[in-house]
């Protein structure tokens, strides 16, 4: 199953029935979080346990002349104080090199400043103590002298000549010749294709726009909680809430300067990550205060500190440039983004370069991308990182381009669309992909025909997000009564563990609800790679499948023993091993050969452990009708469409529940979410009151169409889903703003004020 | 957070006393949802909080004088299940009813949203739009105070130590007359008001207004009483000029701030807009359309 051979394969499903998949199955954690029982990050206590703090800059730029502990060490109840001194230092030039480039030196700088702050809420000390009013009395206690420096808050004040430079070891990379003067421009990053020059010169039309966009966080509800228990011989335990187990382990030993084996993991339920969790801050931190202090440390973190210091998403500009020929014909595409890294370098802006004309068939493209530094909190991943950016530039100019043709923007797209074979500019050759196909059920949606009134206007845009694979492990393990644990090691953000029960289902041919999925701890299955990327129903599904099977092939060797005749004789049907050659055997359930399994050797498992390749690429379009209240500016968003080629939907309800909710993170950031900073780079918005993410009562339902072009690198044609809904709902909420109220918009958020003076001419 | 003192005085006279001897700051909470917060984020750090919500008084609502007593502590959930009060004024409900989430409102008290001092208090122009007057105790005795004279700048009050509103009264309704309450907020709910207008006005049996009182909230310090806007209405039939008039007038009293809410030109544009929309609706209040 699923081996090298499988990949590159068109699997033909148009006849296949599945027993299992693409049933709406009671989710397996559904009862614990209705009921409340199920834990999340800051729900764990353990024996002795106090609690740690952290100490924060209230400055953007400054250095760091002095820390004084002293006052606070002597508070009674206090049990250590930590500050950057007690972590090892790490080379500069110490990197991990995977799906995204990791400095380790950046990251430790980042988890707690050394000689230098480079945003509001950059952590400077941390302290723990007895109680939590101890911990934050103490942490007011810690007296921390700043010479304060001018801060660089936007890309624009950072590649000025004359800006204060973040980083003195900082050159522009990607440049020629190697700049000698250090920069806040971290990189420059190119893709091409073709002649763009050239196909500009054939263009009969050329539409050019500029746009620009916010910092905006995943806002996920669940802040960043963890507790660390270190035992006198470095044995360390962590309970904290991620997107990977492993991932924690990895980056906390390294941080701290310990081995790998000393650390175990064990995962909480995770409320909301959005990438934004494929991350530590606090783990390092427990740990250090745990080892300081002897005892256990928990720490939570306020919504306060989770704005300031976590995860945000680029602010950037995207400039789109396309040519086409009358007929529509695309002939040329450029685009240029600038992406605001944060305080340390690694803006997604590379990943805007690649998607942003990925979903054309374009012979001559050009896309550019700048990773800038300012003094804002380290860029973390956010659901398609890059991506959603990239392709408001893109979809938005698509729709000035259909304007100037006189041309349907549906049309237009369809026209052009990225088929099967289609070489995209960021360097592959797409496999059987389904882009077309969510054009076409958009025109066939009653929505996109369906009327508007006076102040409405309609958007469509569509996104693309590449889907990743990579390492993936799962274990399937038969219990005595024939009921069945698969344990994976990656954490359920979106209903991956009905998925990888309904795909052992699938194999083992027993009912769903005898299965248990299991998100293991760090020692108790192998390594598997974090939970992101949309790859785990893929990948780590794939593994699952694999596993299921392995487990099958011990059964038919099990049921082989019980008849004594060869393993070939034994089918696995319907959940039951059945002998071929003789009727005189009746078939074995899954419980009757594990009844009898320390009679036949034993345990009985399977498992699996991969390095998935052959992800599909997810397409998704989106159709967008707003209201626009010309007087006030304020944005009513009517009805909304998702569409997307899922591969093949393993749990619709899921896979559904995936396209609302990147729909309306995406509406979030195009209508009202953005950070808001002082003059001298204090975040001015750091709660949900003022962070203003879409509230229920703010939206109409989301409809989806799940559309399922199966993915010829998956045995069942999984493609991953989560990521690509959030790409199209910029662009297709300001088409839509854009056409209701007869200007073109180009910034985003489009909140009231904001628009109203677009409407207004001002 | 232990050397916070909490009392909960069951009459007036004690609360009264609770607040006078308070050694430190003392802090008044009805439903508690905005100084909770205060609390949690540090902003304020009182030594006595009394907890007037267990005082009988502060949680009745009575017909006076053909008008309405409403103890400070009502919730909005209680006060809009008042059918009368709603009927004769749906504005200054409405106002209250705005505040927060469901379970906010189970909390949230007319005397607590006047007395944080919010210049964004969503009931305090419907109230003060109503000529709203409070019922104040304090270690002197008790006095009455116009709504619009109680707050005197962001999270500052006219009341003296040891003063805490026991009650508001809601004038009789006139005949033919209506009021109305409208917030813009970039969401549709648990927000808070970027700017916001009440409504209040009556007309003769000729369709003339006779009495209007304008309200704005969120455009300066506190929320003001815009005499000239009233001005602009009464005498006319409410029609599109006069509703002009009350909006130029309106603008003309904003003097509001740039914040991550709102600029200046927003704010004054959107005061204007919002009291034309209220003064329609309380227009067609009072003609029974």
């Amino acid at each position: 199953m699923g081996n090298e051979e499988d990949i590159g394969k068109i699997i033909d499903y148009s006849g296949r029935e599945f027993q299992y998949i693409g049933k709406r199955t009671i989710r397996p954690d559904g009862v614990d979080k209705v009921t409340g029982r199920a834990n999340f990050g800051a729900d764990f206590t353990v024996n002795g346990m106090i609690h740690g703090r952290v100490v924060r800059s209230p400055h953007a730029h400054a250095k760091i002349k002095k820390i004084n502990v002293d006052k606070a060490l002597k508070l009674d109840g206090v049990k250590a104080v930590i500050t950057g001194k007690d972590f090892p230092e790490i080379d500069i030039n110490d990197k991990a090199v995977g799906e995204v480039v990791v400095s380790y030196y950046d990251m430790a700088h980042n988890i707690i400043a050394r000689d230098k702050v480079y945003y509001d809420g950059h952590a400077v000390a941390a302290v723990a103590a007895t109680t939590p009013d101890i911990a934050e009395k103490a942490a007011k206690l810690i007296e921390v002298e700043y010479d304060v420096l001018k801060p660089v808050m936007t890309a624009a004040q950072a590649m000025k000549k004359n800006a204060p430079v973040l980083h003195k070891h900082i050159h522009t990379a990607g440049v020629e010749p190697a700049p000698e003067k250090p920069s806040n421009v971290a990189s420059r990053t190119e893709f091409k294709l073709g002649d763009p020059a050239a196909g500009f010169a054939d263009a009969d039309v050329i539409v050019e726009r500029e746009f620009s966009t916010q910092t905006v966080h995943q806002g996920y509800i669940e802040p960043h909680a963890c507790c660390a228990s270190i035992s006198a011989d470095g044995n360390t335990n962590i309970w904290c809430s991620s997107q990977g187990q492993f991932m924690v382990r990895a980056y906390t030993a390294k941080i701290c300067g310990m081995e790998t084996s000393k650390v175990k993991v064990i995962p909480a339920e995770i409320g909301g990550g959005f990438g934004g969790k494929t991350v530590v801050y606090l783990e390092p931190l427990a740990v250090m205060l745990a080892k300081k202090a002897g005892r256990p440390v928990k720490m939570v973190m306020t919504r306060d500190e989770v704005l300031r210091a976590t995860g945000p998403t680029s602010g950037g500009t995207a400039r789109a440039r396309i040519g086409a020929k009358k007929d529509g014909t695309i002939v040329a595409g450029e685009l240029e983004l600038v992406y605001e890294a944060g305080a340390y370098p690694g803006s997604p802006v590379a990943l805007g370069c690649m998607t942003g004309f990925a979903p054309y068939d374009i012979k001559n493209v050009s896309c550019v991308g700048w990773d800038v530094l300012v003094n804002r909190p380290k860029a973390a991943a956010y659901r398609a990182p890059g991506a959603p950016v990239a392709a408001f530039g893109v979809e938005c100019t698509l729709d000035v381009l259909a304007e100037e043709l006189g041309m349907c923007p549906l049309e237009l797209r369809m026209k052009n669309a990225a088929v099967e074979g289609t070489q995209a500019p960021y360097g592959v050759k797409f496999n059987r992909i389904g882009y077309k196909e969510t054009l076409e059920a958009a025109k066939a949606h009653p929505h996109w025909s369906a009327p508007l009134g006076p102040n409405q206007g309609r958007g469509i845009a569509s996104g693309f997000w590449f889907n990743i694979g990579g390492t993936s492990s799962a274990e399937v393990m038969v219990n005595e009564d024939g009921t069945v644990i698969v344990a994976t090691g990656n954490p359920d953000i979106g209903g991956s563990r009905a998925s990888m029960a309904l795909m052992a289902a699938e194999v083992l041919g027993i009912d769903v609800a005898r299965i248990k999925p299991l998100v293991a701890d760090t020692e108790s299955v192998p390594f598997s790679m974090l939970t992101g990327g949309s790859r785990v129903t893929f990948a780590t599904g794939k593994a699952v499948i694999e596993a299921a099977q392995d487990a099958v092939n011990d059964l038919k060797r099990r049921a082989a023993k019980i008849w004594d005749v060869d393993v070939d004789q034994v089918e696995w049907e319907n959940g039951q091993a059945v002998c071929i050659e003789s009727t005189q055997h009746k078939p074995l359930s899954i419980a009757a050969i594990a009844a009898k399994a320390d009679k036949t050797g034993g345990a009985i498992s399977g498992r699996a452990n991969i390095n998935a390749t052959g992800a599909g690429p997810g397409f998704g379009t989106h159709i967008c009708d707003v209201e626009v209240d010309p007087e006030t500016g304020y944005v009513t968003v009517l009805r909304y469409t998702a569409i997307q080629d899922v591969g093949k939907a393993i749990h619709p309800s899921y896979v559904e529940g995936q396209l609302q909710g990147g729909a309306v993170q995406g509406i979030g950031w195009a209508l009202n979410e953005e950070y808001v900073y002082s003059e001298d780079g204090r975040l001015l918005n750091t709660g949900f009151l003022d962070y203003r993410m879409p509230v229920a009562s703010d939206l109409p339902m989301i409809d989806t169409v799940v559309v399922e072009v199966p993915n010829p690198g998956h045995p069942y044609g999984v493609r991953g889903v989560g990521e690509t809904p959030i790409v199209p709902p910029l662009a297709a909420v300001a088409n839509a703003v854009s056409h209701a109220i007869g200007k073109r918009v180009t910034d985003l958020p489009l909140s009231p004020p904001r628009l109203l003076a677009v409407i207004d001419g001002k | 957070m232990s050397e916070i003192q909490f009392a909960t005085p069951q009459t007036v006279k004690e609360a009264v006393k609770c607040l006078a001897g308070a050694k430190g700051k003392a802090r008044v909470l009805a439903g508690g949802t905005d100084l909770l917060v205060q609390l949690r984020a540090g902003f304020v750090r009182p030594g006595l909080i009394v907890d007037i919500k267990h005082i009988p008084e502060l949680r009745k609502v009575k017909r006076e004088d053909g008008g309405f007593r409403i103890g400070a502590a009502v919730s909005g959930a209680e006060l809009g299940a008042n059918a009368a009060v709603k009927k004769a004024w749906p504005g200054v409900v409405e106002g209250l009813e705005l505040i927060g989430s469901t379970q906010i409102q189970g909390r949230a008290s007319l005397g607590g949203n006047l007395c944080n001092g919010s210049p964004a208090a969503d009931s305090v122009p419907a109230l003060i739009a109503a000529a709203a007057t409070c019922h104040i105790a304090g270690p002197k005795g008790t006095r009455e105070a116009k709504v619009e004279d109680i707050v005197s700048g962001p999270g500052k009050t006219t009341l003296k130590p040891g003063e805490f509103v026991v009650s508001f009264f809601l004038p009789k309704r006139p005949k033919r007359s209506g009021d109305a309450y409208l917030r813009l907020i970039p969401r549709t709910e648990m927000d808070i008001a970027v700017v916001g207008a009440g409504v209040s006005l009556a007309l003769d049996s000729k369709g003339v207004c006779t009495e209007a009182r304008v309200a704005l909230g969120a455009v300066a310090p506190k929320a003001v009483l815009v005499k000239a806007a009233g001005k602009a209405l009464v005498g006319t039939k409410v029609d599109d000029a006069a509703l002009e008039a009350m909006a130029a007038a309106c603008r003309d009293a904003c003097k509001p701030i740039d914040d991550k809410r709102g600029t200046v030109a927003y704010r004054t544009k959107v005061a204007g807009v919002l009291a034309q929309r209220a003064a329609r609706i309380a227009l067609a209040r009072a003609t029974g359309e």
